[in-house]
């Protein structure tokens, strides 16, 4: 079977980076994929910016709260003011990031970073901890597994999320060193309950102060004897890390979980294990991995074409690179997120989100099928969403717990300016009578002529534009463009 | 006849239930809107790990004190159930129903070599697995599939909320996660859906868009059912304007109609008191009292509280000794209440935990959780509890 250049570089854009944007349909025939991918590597070499959402007011009273003596003169009310300030920062932090996910060049980047962000899944309501992590996930994304697992466990929000500041010499707290060792490295069965006991000692001490600076302190560190799988020394957090990575358990543990989420839900092992071998040889280099994986003639076998259930960030940012537009709600996107099951800086645990068919059931199945409407007509968003469900693991500002609140309505009415002059502007080279096919083909990676059928009834002929117009948004509301 | 939606939604629901089934006129005389017998279980989901020694406290132990300083909670302040224990002081209604005679207490229930990961031990409790094994479908997932067999409406099962849990995935049937009847329905309804399902004809595509055709399916069916039977006779009392408030009431709406739900899902959370247990699990249990009182008072007038079965768990309890933040870590075996105007057996119905022999810290687990499932499913809701739970398990006594 002879797959277009389109068709695979189509494939290659949904995976490696965030969908096609207008512009870039054009290139999609002209280059092979192989050719396409160092473009993408090209575009993600520069280093990125820092993300910085907080303002001045924020960081004042956060300052100002750190001080003994200055936080005296801020009463209960004026602190509970503060961390709701926060709240609103990360709101802000998550809109912000996903405007870069729509907008940037560095396509490549953002979308390792997002799978970074799904790896190390990780709650915080202090908004100086998020961008310092989101910023680690940014700038290591495509470095070496190493130093993105070293930077991570250092993290304030990551040591703060899985309760490590109080972990201490005498009295222990686990929860660190089993999400290391469960989630975020080795995977379960390849470890003891007395092993996670063993380096939970070892990551005594472990902690961030207040600016989110790393610290050791040495006076809770257990500096005695551990065991930890099969190895003994008097061993601090840092030799756990290195013991970890030695494990080629590590390797393939990780490399699964990038296969999964790049290529597809059910696992080629043969390929598994070889990428994993390349991937611990190499010493953890992420870049040679993905370009491996994206340069290979089995990425583009069919059965890994169109076979992915997008996630939620994954539709939505897809959505938006096509059809280019300007949201006048923030609340607006956030509910979506949250309704479709995804909120970027918001897992629901620290296992991240399962992922695959687990996206779809009766109501968020529904509201997917509905977003690219309610983004054409001025549509009431006319959903309740959840409160912040802060099940299992979430956290406030204090280390409490979150409890429900009553409901409010945050109903928003999604008002969003499509640029369409740019989006109706790239057929105009295209015969009237293959232009519904071409957009067809441009947004769907497998057959989609069921559904093309009952678009093509339901058109508005009256004027050209109009008909490209509902002809895109009709076929964005369909089961068929929920795959990737 | 033909309604447009839009009129069909501005009318009153009053009205609307005259024009459809005028045979309902009738029930708005009698008390008792559906025959008795119509037997249905609401699972309550306390998520994060309920602390159960603050929840049902053992005031005359020693122990319990002497590991809690600061913790525990002081006899005076408690809710008074027997000389030994008493509740949390803010589960007035629980009182309320237990000194009725409504309510059962089973302590220590867990199961063997308990996983203290959150989604572990709450995937365990979901799909009712060993703790070493993983399954992927959920006991009440599975009760579905054996009721709703190529079935178009998996209605039998229901969760108040926006996101499909684990226990009510099955392997041919999922449940219908719906947290408004009427904003699934509108959904639902769009021309151009129905058209999309109408003109695909499936086994042409491969998975797992298939799986989305036939989800799309089960939900637009769905939906029409569940919303016309939440219009049917919706409860008029009032509920507490909380998450949990709302839930219960919609519940309560669908019970008293003619639908074929057997199970309602819903969660409260979240429960993980590592630091500052207090203020928190007071803040929740305040919220679950009166969502419950409210629940049971409405299905008393409704003369529905004998068929209604009620029960709370969590994924685990907590440790004995409280930790150095003022709350506790996460721990094994666990309290569950049951309420009903139907229990066979009430009051506290096994001995509160034994904290001179603990494992390790923590509680050991005297009744396996899928003792409870087991006697839930065969003598509540008539259904093959062995073949649904994969094993066999003895029942209990309390129905």
């Amino acid at each position: 079977m002879n797959t277009s250049n389109k068709l695979k570089n189509l494939h290659l854009l949904w995976r490696a980076s965030f969908g096609p944007t207008t512009e870039q349909l054009g290139d999609l025939t002209r280059l092979t994929p192989q050719k396409y991918y160092k473009t993408l590597v090209k575009a993600s070499e520069k280093e990125p910016a820092f993300i910085s959402v907080a303002d001045d007011a924020l960081i004042k009273a956060y300052e100002d709260l750190q001080d003994p003596e200055k936080r005296k003169e801020y009463s209960e009310m004026q602190r509970r003011e503060v961390n709701r300030m926060q709240l609103a920062a990360i709101r802000q932090l998550n809109l912000r990031w996903f405007k870069e996910m729509v907008t940037t060049q560095a396509q490549l980047r953002e979308k390792m970073a997002f799978f970074w962000h799904c790896h190390f899944a990780c709650r915080n309501n202090n908004v100086f901890y998020n961008q310092l992590l989101l910023h680690v996930f940014r700038q290591y994304s495509l470095s070496d597994f190493g130093t993105l697992l070293k930077e991570v466990s250092k993290s304030a929000a990551m040591l703060y999320f899985l309760n490590n500041q109080q972990n201490r010499k005498g009295r222990p707290n686990e929860n660190f060193a089993r999400e290391l060792m469960e989630l975020f490295t080795l995977g379960r069965g390849h470890y003891t309950e007395k092993d996670v006991k063993e380096a939970a000692r070892a990551f005594t001490g472990w902690t961030a102060d207040r600016q989110g600076a790393f610290a050791f302190k040495k006076s809770l560190h257990d500096m005695g004897k551990k065991t930890v799988l099969g190895q003994t020394g008097n061993y601090t957090g840092d030799d756990i890390l290195d013991i970890l990575l030695n494990h080629k358990q590590t390797a393939r543990f990780i490399t699964r979980k990038i296969y999964t989420f790049f290529v597809n839900d059910n696992v080629d092992e043969n390929i598994v294990n070889q990428l994993a071998e390349q991937f611990y040889n190499s010493g953890y280099n992420i870049a040679a991995l993905m370009e491996t994986i994206f340069t290979s003639d089995w990425f583009y076998n069919p059965q890994n074409i169109g076979t992915k259930i997008k996630s939620p960030i994954e539709l939505l940012a897809g959505i938006q690179r096509m059809i280019p537009m300007q949201l006048d709600n923030d609340n607006a996107l956030l509910n979506l997120q949250r309704i479709l099951g995804q909120q970027l800086l918001y897992p629901p645990n620290v296992a991240g989100w399962p992922g695959g068919k687990s996206w779809i059931d009766s109501s968020t199945l529904m509201m997917r099928l509905r977003i690219p409407q309610m983004f054409y007509d001025k549509d009431e968003l006319n959903v309740s969403p959840k409160q912040d469900d802060d099940i299992m693991m979430g956290r406030k500002a204090d280390g409490t717990a979150a409890v429900p609140t009553p409901v409010r309505k945050p109903y928003g009415a999604i008002n969003a300016k499509i640029n369409w002059a740019k989006y109706t502007a790239q057929y105009n080279k295209i015969k009237r009578e293959m232009v519904l096919d071409t957009i067809a083909s441009n947004l769907f990676q497998t057959d989609a002529s069921k559904v093309k059928n009952v678009v093509a009834k339901n058109i508005d002929t009256s004027s050209r534009e109009a008909f490209i117009k509902t002809a895109t948004i009709q076929l964005m509301s369909t089961p068929e463009y929920q795959m990737c | 006849m033909l309604i447009k939606r839009k009129e069909f939604l501005q009318i009153g629901s009053l009205a609307t239930a005259s024009m459809m089934l005028p045979k309902f006129l009738k029930a708005f005389e009698s008390p008792a809107l559906v025959p008795p017998g119509n037997k249905v279980v609401v699972v309550l989901q306390l998520s994060g790990g309920n602390d159960g020694l603050n929840t049902i406290i053992p005031v005359r132990n020693d122990i319990y004190y002497k590991l809690r300083p600061t913790l525990g909670v002081k006899r005076e302040k408690t809710l008074k159930l027997t000389d030994e224990a008493s509740l949390h002081p803010a589960l007035t209604a629980l009182k309320e129903l237990y000194d009725e005679g409504h309510m059962a207490i089973l302590n220590n229930v867990g199961y063997p070599n308990p996983d203290r990961s959150h989604f572990r031990s709450m995937d365990i409790w979901h799909s009712a697995s060993q703790s070493d094994q993983y399954w992927n479908t959920g006991w009440i997932g599975r009760y579905l599939d054996a009721q709703c067999s190529g079935c178009d409406k998996p209605t039998y099962a229901l969760e108040v909320d926006d996101v499909l849990s684990l226990a009510l995935k099955g392997s041919q049937a999922n449940a219908i996660a719906v947290k408004d009847p009427k904003r699934l329905y509108g959904t639902a309804n769009e021309k151009f859906f129905r058209e999309v399902l109408k003109n695909h004809k499936d086994h042409h595509d491969e998975e797992p868009v298939e799986y989305l055709y036939k989800t799309m399916a089960q939900t637009l069916s769905s939906a029409d059912y569940i919303f016309k039977q939440s219009r049917l006779h919706p409860t008029n009392a009032s509920y507490p304007k909380t998450e949990l408030g709302n839930g219960f009431k919609t519940i309560a709406s669908l019970i008293y109609s003619d639908i074929n739900t057997k199970v309602y899902y819903i969660s409260l959370g979240s429960f993980d008191t590592h630091v500052g247990q207090d203020a928190q699990q007071t803040r929740l249990f305040t919220q679950m009292s009166d969502a419950i009182k409210a629940f049971t008072a409405d299905l008393k007038k409704n003369n529905r509280f004998e068929d209604v079965l009620l029960f709370t768990f969590s994924e685990f309890g907590r440790r004995v000794a409280q930790n150095a933040s003022n709350g506790t870590d996460h721990g094994t075996a666990n309290n569950m209440f049951l309420i009903s105007g139907g229990l066979k057996q009430k009051g506290i119905l096994n001995d509160l935990p034994d904290l001179t022999d603990l494992n390790e810290g923590d509680l050991k687990f005297k009744i396996d959780f899928k003792s409870v499932y087991a006697t839930i499913l065969r003598r509540w809701l008539n259904a093959d509890a062995d073949k649904i739970l994969g094993a066999h398990y003895d029942m209990l006594d309390f129905i």
